[in-house]
């Protein structure tokens, strides 16, 4: 079962959850850092056997001397990564995406392709945990083709915990796209309940079931909750304003190892998250 | 020959928009026949990334052989350069103004870019 965290809001916690339900998850599982532009899970687990691979996109490569000048790649192109008006087209590497389709309309096949890194996936252990995580190289501006190669580690079977970047771009989708249960974070503000709902939006977009962990409960006021109740949607925990859960953080301790009497919380909401992904399995068995 | 000039407006008398890649409109000027076409460029407004490559690329097919604009980024410039068109920096204020200045020949002829990229 694939479990992804995310949330409207940055800073909601997501990371806090990941890293936390990961430890407390009974048996091995792996934890992705899928927010390769600042993956930060490793800051809270203590690792051992790194491996590091780099990851390359295909860019294309024009042989000029084949090239007709026709403009078919340049009107294919949607991102204006290769360019070309009855010249040698021009080549935008940074701009590449990587799908290969300019090299195919080409009718003079005058178009190859070649690797261009974009970052590295990171591979390191730490007790039950295997992390995987995407780090994008300082300057690349292309964040979902490094969430896929991330994701494609992930082995058919066993329990994966996907923590998102924030937002509801690209690279979120790129992230929740095959989960099997969305985890959103969000606070008891404002704020939070503004972007949780562009969250919910997103998740019920992609057909995702889904639940809330309210972070920092205590602070803030209650629409949040009267959202959650209003929508229906599940609330899948709280976690309390507990200066001492900041303090653990600061120190990059994970909560349920400094603070023990908050295991329990993450073990039921590890439970909550399989029972209902469960349930809508079997919802979906049976409408089909 | 055709000269491009960014703006916002429709008219010789409209700013000459200091954006390339995110202006509005071109005004695409004649200076055989003294006349002028509007072509559009607000599918740019709002795009993600690569504003100033479909920029040059709607320069380039509009004919102009120049350029005039407040700004031009790396990616913009080397389209336009590819195009073989001529890039001149003016300040405006609006797009008569810049006319008369290229008439005049008081505007320089830009040698690269003058603003960073915004993705690079």
């Amino acid at each position: 079962m694939i479990v992804a965290v995310a949330s409207g809001k940055g800073g909601t916690g997501k990371t806090t959850v990941s890293v936390n339900m990961a430890r407390s998850q009974g048996s091995k599982v792996r934890l992705l850092d899928c927010d390769v532009e600042e993956p930060n899970a490793h800051l809270f687990l203590r690792t051992d056997q790194h491996e590091q691979q780099e990851v390359p996109i295909r860019v294309p490569q024009v042989d000029e001397s084949r090239c007709d000048g026709c403009g078919e790649c340049g009107r294919f192109c949607a991102y204006h990564a290769i360019v070309s008006f009855g010249t040698k087209p021009l080549v935008f590497a940074e701009m590449c995406h990587g799908c290969g389709g300019c090299a195919k309309v080409c009718p003079k096949g005058a178009i190859g392709e070649t690797d261009r890194r974009i970052g590295v996936i990171e591979t390191s252990r730490s007790e039950n945990i295997t992390l995987i995580q995407g780090r994008l190289d300082v300057g690349v501006a292309m964040a979902p083709p490094l969430i896929r190669a991330v994701k494609a580690r992930l082995p058919g079977a066993g329990h994966a915990i996907l923590d998102a970047p924030p937002g509801t771009s690209c690279p979120v989708i790129a992230t929740l796209r095959d989960a099997d249960y969305v985890v959103l974070v969000t606070e008891p503000t404002p704020f939070g309940l503004h972007d949780l709902k562009l969250a919910v939006d997103m998740v019920r977009e992609l057909d995702l079931p889904f639940g809330v962990v309210v972070n920092r409960y205590g602070v803030g006021d209650d629409r949040v909750h009267v959202f959650c109740r209003e929508q229906n949607i599940p609330l899948l925990l709280e976690i309390p304003d507990d200066r001492r859960i900041a303090e653990a953080y600061s120190r990059g301790e994970l909560m349920v190892e400094a603070l023990p009497e908050y295991r329990s919380l993450f073990q039921s909401l590890i439970a909550k998250t399989m029972l209902l992904e469960t349930e809508v399995q079997e919802s979906h068995n049976q409408a089909g | 020959m055709k000269i491009a000039f960014s703006t916002p407006g429709s008219k010789l008398d409209a700013p000459l928009d200091t954006r390339f890649g995110r202006a509005a409109k071109f005004i695409i000027y004649d200076l055989d026949s003294e006349t002028f076409e509007v072509m559009d460029n607000r599918q740019n407004l709002n795009a993600a990334q690569g504003a100033g490559i479909q920029s040059a690329e709607t320069v380039a097919r509009s004919g102009a052989k120049v350029l005039v604009s407040g700004h031009c980024g790396p990616k913009a410039f080397r389209v336009l350069q590819a195009a073989g068109i001529q890039i001149f920096y003016s300040e405006g204020p609006t797009v008569a103004a810049a006319l008369e200045s290229y008439r005049q020949g008081s505007l320089a002829e830009a040698a690269g870019a003058d603003v960073e990229g915004h993705w690079v």
